[in-house]
């Protein structure tokens, strides 16, 4: 197994090989439940998986070249993995996304000479990837355009990696995977390895329950311009969770030292819930969810936090 | 009084699409109670038993009704209300 303590010549290889913490829960004893820290990785998210795999297989098959500035919209992490690989590569990049991420994802893009573009807060991430695509449209030479929610080296990335780990990890044991979908690349890549396995692993796809949610990074897909990679046939099961589940876990986890974003609440709520549900019917089994990021993302004052002192 | 409100696009499926609508009330409150009657729906998206949920800002032109009166803030002729969700999700 490969340590996490290791010696590398890039900050790219620092991503992946993420631990897995243990989350009790009391009230499923044969079910054991672990939370993916995918908050671990350089860029702090799930996200560098995929931005590694977009940039790298783009410079290996010329789309990405000396000279070429990228552009995407996104609604913070993949931006910051982007940010940060970039300024390791040489590579310029350009980010378009809502004025309404929060400011601490705009400041660290920023941190890495990131150039950001707002697109308007009402028309949501979806108004963001209109705005990209017009721009692309408009300077066709001088963007690499990776565009997260089509590209295929965004599951790639989790079909490689994400479940390969989890996998070598966890062992045959493993009986759920539960992860949120937005661009759905990591529920993508991730079940699709793990279908594969001889054994059945239900994979649970999270999503917030209305258009209309405080669950940064995941989609209503109903209500959304549907990424071209999401395939609603890969996940088993789809639970809708309410955004103030999902915040009120992050709030408790944090109380027992694992501080995650709202999305990560959410999916260890619907972890908890698969496993009450187990429990009930009598079985045991072992659950893996991801932590896409840390909560700390989440601190930074929003536009209503007057009263913030820095 | 009509005041204007301007709807995110994730509630423009409770408002037939449009990204601009009317509503009454001589406050944020009211005027939310009113939107409920011919958006049905879009209520329950914007408020909770304590008042607006977390997630959700409402301006009256550039303020948050969070820093005004909430739910009671008064409005008068000419204000604009725009609805604008806490994240950027995707």
């Amino acid at each position: 197994m490969k340590s996490r303590a290791r010696r590398i010549e890039s900050v790219l290889d620092a991503v992946g090989n993420t631990p897995m913490v243990r989350i009790p829960v009391p009230s499923a004893p044969d079910v054991t439940v672990y939370a993916k820290l995918e908050s671990a990785n350089p860029g702090g998210s799930v996200k560098d998986r995929a931005a590694r795999c977009m940039i790298l297989d783009a410079l290996a098959d010329g789309r990405l070249g000396r000279g070429k500035t990228l552009i995407d919209s996104t609604s913070g992490n993949t931006g910051v993995a982007y940010s940060m690989f970039g300024a390791a590569l040489g590579i310029p990049v350009e980010l378009v996304m809502p004025e309404n991420v929060s400011r601490a994802r705009k400041d660290i893009a920023k941190a890495f000479g990131t150039k950001i573009i707002f697109s308007d807060p009402l028309e949501g991430s979806d108004g963001a990837i209109r705005d990209v695509r017009r721009i692309v449209l408009a300077n066709k030479d001088k963007y690499f355009y990776p565009d997260q929610y089509a590209n295929p080296s965004n599951p790639k990335a989790h079909y490689e990696g994400t479940a390969v780990e989890i996998l070598r990890d966890v062992g045959d044991v493993l009986t759920h995977f539960v992860a949120g979908v937005g661009t759905s690349g990591t529920m993508m890549g991730t079940a699709r390895r793990l279908h594969e396995h001889t054994r059945k692993i239900t994979c649970v796809a999270v999503q917030p329950d209305s258009s209309m949610h405080g669950l940064e990074g995941l989609k209503h897909m109903e209500s959304s311009l549907v990424p071209q990679i999401y395939d609603p046939k890969v996940p088993d099961e789809t639970m809708f969770i309410r955004t103030e589940d999902g915040w009120d876990m992050a709030d408790a986890l944090a109380l027992r030292g694992l501080h995650v974003g709202h999305s990560s609440g959410a999916n260890i709520f619907a972890s908890i819930k698969v496993a009450e549900r187990l429990a009930a019917e009598g079985k045991p089994g072992c659950i893996v969810c991801i932590v896409c990021d840390r909560g700390d993302r989440y601190f930074a004052p929003m536009k209503w936090d007057k009263s913030y002192v820095w | 009084m009509a005041t204007k409100v301007r709807i995110p696009a994730s509630l423009r499926t409770l408002t037939g699409g449009k990204d601009e609508v009317t509503a009454a009330g001589d406050t944020v409150g009211a005027l939310i109670e009113d939107l409920e009657k011919n958006h049905p729906g879009i209520k329950d998206r914007l408020v909770d038993e304590k008042g607006v949920r977390r997630f959700v800002n409402l301006y009256v032109g550039e303020e948050d009704v969070r820093f005004l009166e909430g739910l009671g803030t008064p409005l008068k002729a000419g204000d604009e209300i725009s609805i604008v969700p806490a994240i950027a999700g995707g």
